[in-house]
């Protein structure tokens, strides 16, 4: 009993000079890294590293909605399921959904279900699948980062991306995306998901306590990382779709030298671009549809 | 690189502006006060005034008059149901098939598992499906395969005027049947047919290229070259 006590005192989440247990300053993310399109069987998908979190998101949809009687006339449904692996805690995870997975996963699917076009797909459903692979506390946020891609990725009309990154208070100094250490013995965590283009919020949450200031200090930090996080998918995104076309100009042989004998047949040389041969609009290449 | 870079298409993601005023939001685009924002990853194309996004990626959603490769599901007394690859359920009317069809005898002419190549004769608001078999055509495809490729690439498939279908038909002496939805039905000569198979999935491959139509012929030439299927 006398050892928890003095471990939680001793614990000194944050210095003097605001240097946090894993070197970060107050307002300071930890490392990330997205991947769109890391699953093929999927419409869209996405995998994050987020500090020690990594996060895979799977989308698939609009899709029939299964049983028929959720079905809305009038919209589609957007459906997320998030589940941690056994293996993702310290301490086996007894598999399933439990109380906290099914609640996380309602507040994101309805998070992303003000962001996509759900009147364009009536009686359809929008699948995000959320699988969180090794956590270290934010695993919320990465994956509603991640869906958020994967939703993109999967060609989902949607007014916007989504970024979500949780603040809280550790030490009494309000501070940005917390880890495992900070979570489990800091004041309060909040974690917050952000519309990029509008500034809406549409996930927030506290567990702890925060007065009015230091409620708007850490949204202010997570409006921030939100920014920072914004950039990171639009890059994933285009990553994905700019490896075909460098692979492709890749490929095309040099102007002068005789183009090589390609042992693969499957990758035959692509034309060069010649000068009448330039972009053409894309509506040219869009003709009327035969059979 | 950098010039030829620019000669590939920009990509743009959902939420991100594409126009201003004095342009109309096309397919793939939303308004938001006086910006045209993008509603889906894709490709920015402006024609007439109008901005729109050629998606890279998504499901197929019918439209009117589109033709669409099926494979039949399920029989009722008096319609069959087709799986089109949309989320929505396609029901083909016996009254809308080209046979004289009598109640109860909807499976003396199509049968589960049977492939047909039909049109999408109705869409309503809450996306009611249709289809019929009264089309020129229109019919049931025996014989050959189905394959599938992503719906955002048959039009680059099918090419201008049908160009470049008509190209792989050609050189691999094949029939092809291309649906709006992303089926494909392919029937010919086992080296033909093959050879359509990889052209058609080097062209989903490379949607984006420029010059693409002259890449797959050089494919399909050196494919079949020495088999005897080409001419």
């Amino acid at each position: 009993m006398e050892d928890i006590e003095h471990i939680e005192k001793e614990m000194k989440l944050i210095d003097e000079n605001g240097v946090r247990l894993d070197g970060r300053k107050f307002d300071q993310l930890r490392p990330i890294r997205i991947e769109a399109g890391v699953l093929k069987r999927a419409d869209g998908s996405a995998y994050i590293e987020w500090g020690g979190n990594k996060v895979l998101a799977a989308v698939y949809g609009p899709r029939e909605a299964h049983p028929r009687h959720i079905q809305d006339p009038a919209r589609a449904l957007v459906q997320c399921r998030y589940n941690m692996a056994p293996f993702s805690v310290s301490d086996r995870k007894r598999p399933g959904p439990d109380r906290r997975s099914v609640e996380i996963s309602k507040v994101i699917s309805e998070a992303f279900s003000s962001v996509v076009f759900k009147e364009q797909f009536p009686r359809t459903s929008v699948d995000i699948f959320i699988e969180v692979l090794q956590a270290d506390a934010g695993t919320r946020c990465a994956g509603l980062t991640a869906a958020s891609v994967a939703l993109a990725d999967a060609g989902v009309p949607m007014r916007d991306l989504v970024a979500a990154c949780a603040s809280g208070k550790i030490g009494g100094v309000v501070c940005l995306d917390l880890n495992k250490e900070e979570d489990n013995f800091g004041d309060a965590d909040c974690p917050m998901a952000v519309v990029h283009g509008t500034g809406e919020i549409v996930l927030l949450q506290m567990d702890g306590h925060l007065t009015f200031d230091e409620f708007q200090k850490a949204m202010e930090l997570s409006l921030g990382a939100a920014d920072r996080l914004f950039e990171l998918q639009r890059d994933a995104l285009r990553r994905r779709y700019s490896v075909t076309l460098e692979e492709i100009l890749r490929e095309s042989p040099p102007p002068v030298a005789p183009p090589p004998e390609p042992e693969d047949r499957d990758f035959a040389p692509v034309e060069e671009p010649g000068p009448q041969d330039e972009a053409p609009p894309r509506d040219e290449d869009f003709g009327p549809e035969g059979i | 690189m950098e010039e030829r870079g620019a000669a590939l298409r920009q990509i743009v993601i959902p939420g991100e502006a594409v126009g201003g005023p004095g342009l109309k939001p096309g397919p793939g685009t939303f308004k938001s006060g006086d910006q045209i924002l993008a509603a889906q990853l894709g490709v920015r194309t402006e024609h007439e005034g109008r901005v729109s996004i050629i998606p890279l990626n998504g499901r197929y959603i019918p439209q009117r008059g589109d033709a669409v490769v099926g494979e039949v599901t399920d029989l009722g007394p008096s319609h069959w149901l087709v799986d089109i690859n949309a989320p929505y359920p396609a029901p083909l009317h016996a009254t809308e098939s080209p046979w004289r069809v009598e109640f109860g005898d909807t499976g003396r002419y199509l049968k589960v598992g049977d492939a047909i190549l039909a049109f999408v004769l109705s869409v309503d608001e809450i996306k009611r499906i249709q289809l019929t078999m009264q089309d020129r055509d229109a019919r049931k495809l025996n014989g050959g395969m189905l394959m599938e490729i992503a719906p955002t690439k048959v039009p680059r498939l099918i090419g201008k005027q049908g160009s470049m279908i008509t190209m792989v038909k050609e050189l691999t002496q094949t029939r092809i049947y291309v649906g709006q939805n992303g089926r494909i039905w392919i029937d010919g000569p086992e080296q033909g047919a093959a050879a359509a198979v990889r052209a058609i999935h080097f062209i989903e491959e490379r949607a984006q290229a420029i010059g693409l139509t002259e890449a797959v012929r050089d494919l399909l030439e050196k494919e079949t070259r020495g088999t005897g299927v080409s001419s």
